[in-house]
């Protein structure tokens, strides 16, 4: 009874999300790496509280556009990115903007696993220690134990908190590292096909946690997989060859595309 | 024939052998190639192995051994009033019979017909020929001469035979051996497993060499000054060892040139470490390519300058300067233009190897800098730190045993050097702490010890072996204990 209840609130919650507002705005997005221009045009929104799933094939342009959200291609040499992008309405690409305060609210987990070679416990505060978020040791510990209990992993590790944090296995070293973004309490959180490293138990673990995630975190996410675009998120965008094809609701994404492209893409006629 | 004419014939075995192995194994394919196990070369480099190696084996052999009992001979065939004057004598006559020898081949027959009948003088018809001799040559002299020649010439002979026949036997052994299945292939790995072992056992058997010659030469000294004075002895004054008095008694402590090694090393590291960790972390994290691409080459040239030139550049350039500067500075502060720098001083000394070592720190670190993974960079940047909060908390602690391993390797190069220190560091050999002051290393008594006319067997000459073997100590130990700290912090790591 109760699942179903649960299900029925969330079918309710999709259907109102075209009310949902805009968290982050992109809007005629390009980036180029070098002479070669890797998104062309790409006007997406990404709305609040919301998962929002990036799909489509190899070299698409899906995990540039995650980057240029909190602006990780800056550390790209080569890389340009025009168009305008908006956070709460300001643009985080104003050169009034500080890159590491845009970072604390957007944050983001890779795709393969990238624990620091410290202890658990470190790997948790290091966001908070450098932000000041933090005064006593009280408050540090504080913010480990409810980070690692939104990451599901408390019943884990707390009674090795001080041990290293690469010991763990592949899932729990992702979920550490979505406990180390939550711990910096960003708005918004990006993650780069975070289960691709993973295996099927440990990657239903963290989709799982998406789940839970969504009700405090805007959440995008790249993946390779359409079943869990399906499984986890509400909207879904479609990339192909830079240009973004569709952005929809995932059911309709999922049963009846607009664009044939996305039907072909899904159906796994190419990619 | 010549040794190097033997060679080559070989070689030329050898060519004919692979030309004909591989034909061989060609004509045994009929014509489809992949019935063979191996492709014909390899049949071609098997034959012309068997045809080289065994006979290049006993020719080295044979030019090692046969010397030795060539002489044999000769010495049991010199008269009995020879040996009665005892072994030096033996081996001096011995000496000089191979001289005369040598001189024997250069005279035509009718001059040599002369000498051994006597109606000329041994040492005129030999000087003739520009052979000089000690003495006028006594007649049994000629005698054991042209034994010794008539045995090096048949010992030639034979060996030029059996040579050329073990390498036509083993290139014949190893044709008859091909066939299509023949695992030529496999064999010529073994030989080149082979090859490379030995190069490898070559360059640790140096070691060991040079290490038990050091130490023999060392346990000598330790012979005639005890091992206490010496480590323990805090007075460095060898004095000279004059000819025929080797009672000259010397001090031999070490302590004084160690810790002028140890300060100088010191100075020079202190130097050397952040201008060179720095440089790192800015080429390694913030130099964009364009920048690295120059600014990389130019700090390794540094590496490639020799050290006798940053000698000079010290003694000329730098302790002057620091001396004019430190009169200067005085006369500023005390109104008394006294310098209080020597020219060659601690300073000097370490503020050069200092230089010198830069690029040795950078380029180390460098290395390791970027061998961080990307990933860790990523994942700090991506929670919202800075690129020096990044290094300062992510990619230095990640990098720190490669760059302990690097700054101790460093290290050990700063306690071995030499000419930097021979030309800027100062010969007193003295314990004190003030850098301004000239103190000396290790390797500069060495090198004093070491110059000049020299008798092997007075502790003046021979403490230059325990020094060299207690400098090798240390740098073996910085070097293991390098070894250890990184291993540590890996398993820390990983």
């Amino acid at each position: 009874m109760n699942m179903m209840s649960e299900a029925a609130v969330e079918k309710a919650l999709d259907q109102k999300m075209n009310t949902v507002p805009f968290k982050m705005i992109g809007k005629d997005v390009s980036v180029y790496y070098g002479e070669k221009r890797a998104l062309f045009d790409v006007n997406l929104n990404v709305r609040e509280n919301t998962v929002t799933a990036l799909i489509g094939p190899s070299g698409c342009g899906k995990s540039t556009f995650l980057r240029t959200l909190n602006r990780m291609n800056d550390t790209i040499d080569s890389c340009r990115v025009t168009g305008k992008i908006t956070l709460d309405d300001g643009d985080i690409y104003d050169p009034s903007i500080d890159v590491v305060e845009l970072r604390a609210r957007v944050g983001m987990v890779f795709q393969k696993p990238n624990p620091f070679p410290k202890s658990i416990y470190e790997n948790v505060t290091y966001g908070p220690k450098i932000h000041g978020l933090a005064r006593t040791k009280a408050e540090l510990d504080q913010i480990v134990e409810s980070s690692l209990q939104k990451a599901g992993l408390w019943n884990e590790v707390k009674d090795r908190l001080h041990e290293s944090g690469t010991g763990l296995s592949g899932g729990q070293q992702q979920r550490l590292c979505i406990a180390r973004a939550v711990a910096v309490s960003p708005e918004v959180i990006l993650m780069d096909e975070p289960c691709s490293a993973l295996d099927p138990i440990a990657t239903a673990k963290v989709e799982e946690l998406i789940h839970e995630l969504r009700a405090n975190y805007t959440i995008v996410i790249v993946t390779h997989s359409m079943q869990q675009a399906a499984r986890v998120s509400q909207r879904t965008a479609m990339f192909h060859l830079g240009n973004l094809v569709e952005e929809n609701d995932t059911d309709k994404m999922f049963t009846n595309p607009d664009d044939q492209r996305t039907q072909d893409y899904i159906m796994g006629r190419f990619g | 024939m010549s040794t190097s004419l033997i060679l080559l014939i070989i070689l030329i075995v050898g060519l004919a052998a692979y030309f004909a192995g591989r034909a061989r194994a060609m004509a045994s394919s009929k014509g489809k190639l992949s019935v063979l196990h191996s492709l014909p070369g390899y049949h071609g480099v098997y034959v012309a192995i068997w045809a080289v190696l065994p006979a290049a084996f006993v020719l080295a052999l044979w030019l090692l051994a046969s010397p030795f009992f060539i002489e044999n001979s000769v010495r049991s065939a010199l008269p009995e009033s020879v040996h009665s004057q005892g072994s030096a004598t033996t081996e001096l006559m011995l000496g000089q019979v191979m001289q005369v020898a040598n001189g024997l081949k250069r005279l035509n027959s009718d001059e040599l017909t002369a000498v051994t009948s006597g109606s000329s003088s041994l040492r005129d018809a030999l000087a003739a020929k520009g052979v000089p001799m000690a003495n006028a040559g006594e007649p049994y002299m000629v005698e054991a001469a042209q034994h010794y020649n008539s045995l090096r010439d048949s010992s030639r002979w034979v060996m030029s035979a059996v040579v050329l026949i073990i390498a036509i036997a083993g290139a014949v052994f190893a044709i008859r051996g091909i066939s299509a299945p023949f695992r030529a292939r496999n064999r010529v790995e073994r030989v080149m497993l082979g090859t490379l072992l030995l190069a490898s056992s070559i360059a640790i058997l140096t070691t060991v060499g040079i290490v038990g010659s050091m130490l023999s030469e060392a346990i000598r000294f330790f012979q005639s000054v005890s091992p206490s004075a010496f480590f323990f002895g805090t007075v460095w004054d060898p004095r000279f060892s004059a000819a025929g008095s080797g009672g000259t008694e010397g001090q031999f402590g070490l302590l004084p040139l160690l810790a002028g090694t140890l300060y100088i090393a010191f100075v020079a590291m202190l130097f050397a470490v952040p201008v060179g960790l720095f440089a790192a972390i800015y080429m390694a994290e913030y130099a964009r390519p364009v920048v690295r691409g120059i600014a990389k080459p130019l700090l390794e040239i540094l590496a490639g300058i020799p050290t006798i030139v940053y000698g000079f550049f010290a003694l000329v350039t730098v302790g002057p300067f620091l001396r004019d500067i430190s009169a200067q500075l005085n006369g500023l502060v005390t109104g008394n233009y006294v310098n209080f720098i020597q020219a060659q001083s601690v300073l000097t000394a370490g503020l050069v190897m200092g230089i010198m070592l830069i690029p040795f720190v950078s380029s180390l670190s460098d290395d390791i800098i970027t061998q961080v993974p990307r990933s860790l960079r990523d994942g700090s940047l991506g929670l919202g730190a800075t690129r020096s909060e990044t290094i300062k908390r992510v990619i230095l602690p990640a990098a720190l045993p490669g760059i302990v391993g690097a700054l101790l390797l460093t290290a050990s190069r700063a306690v071995g050097e030499t000419m930097i220190v021979v030309l800027a560091a100062g010969v007193a050999a003295r314990m004190q702490l003030n850098p301004f002051e000239a103190m000396t290393t290790v390797t500069v008594k060495i090198v004093n010890q070491l110059t000049g006319d020299l008798e092997f067997n007075s502790p003046q000459t021979l403490v230059a072996f325990a020094l060299g073997i207690t400098l090798f100590a240390i740098t073996l130990c910085l070097n293991i204990y390098a070894l250890y700290i990184v291993r540590k912090y890996r398993e820390q790591y990983e």
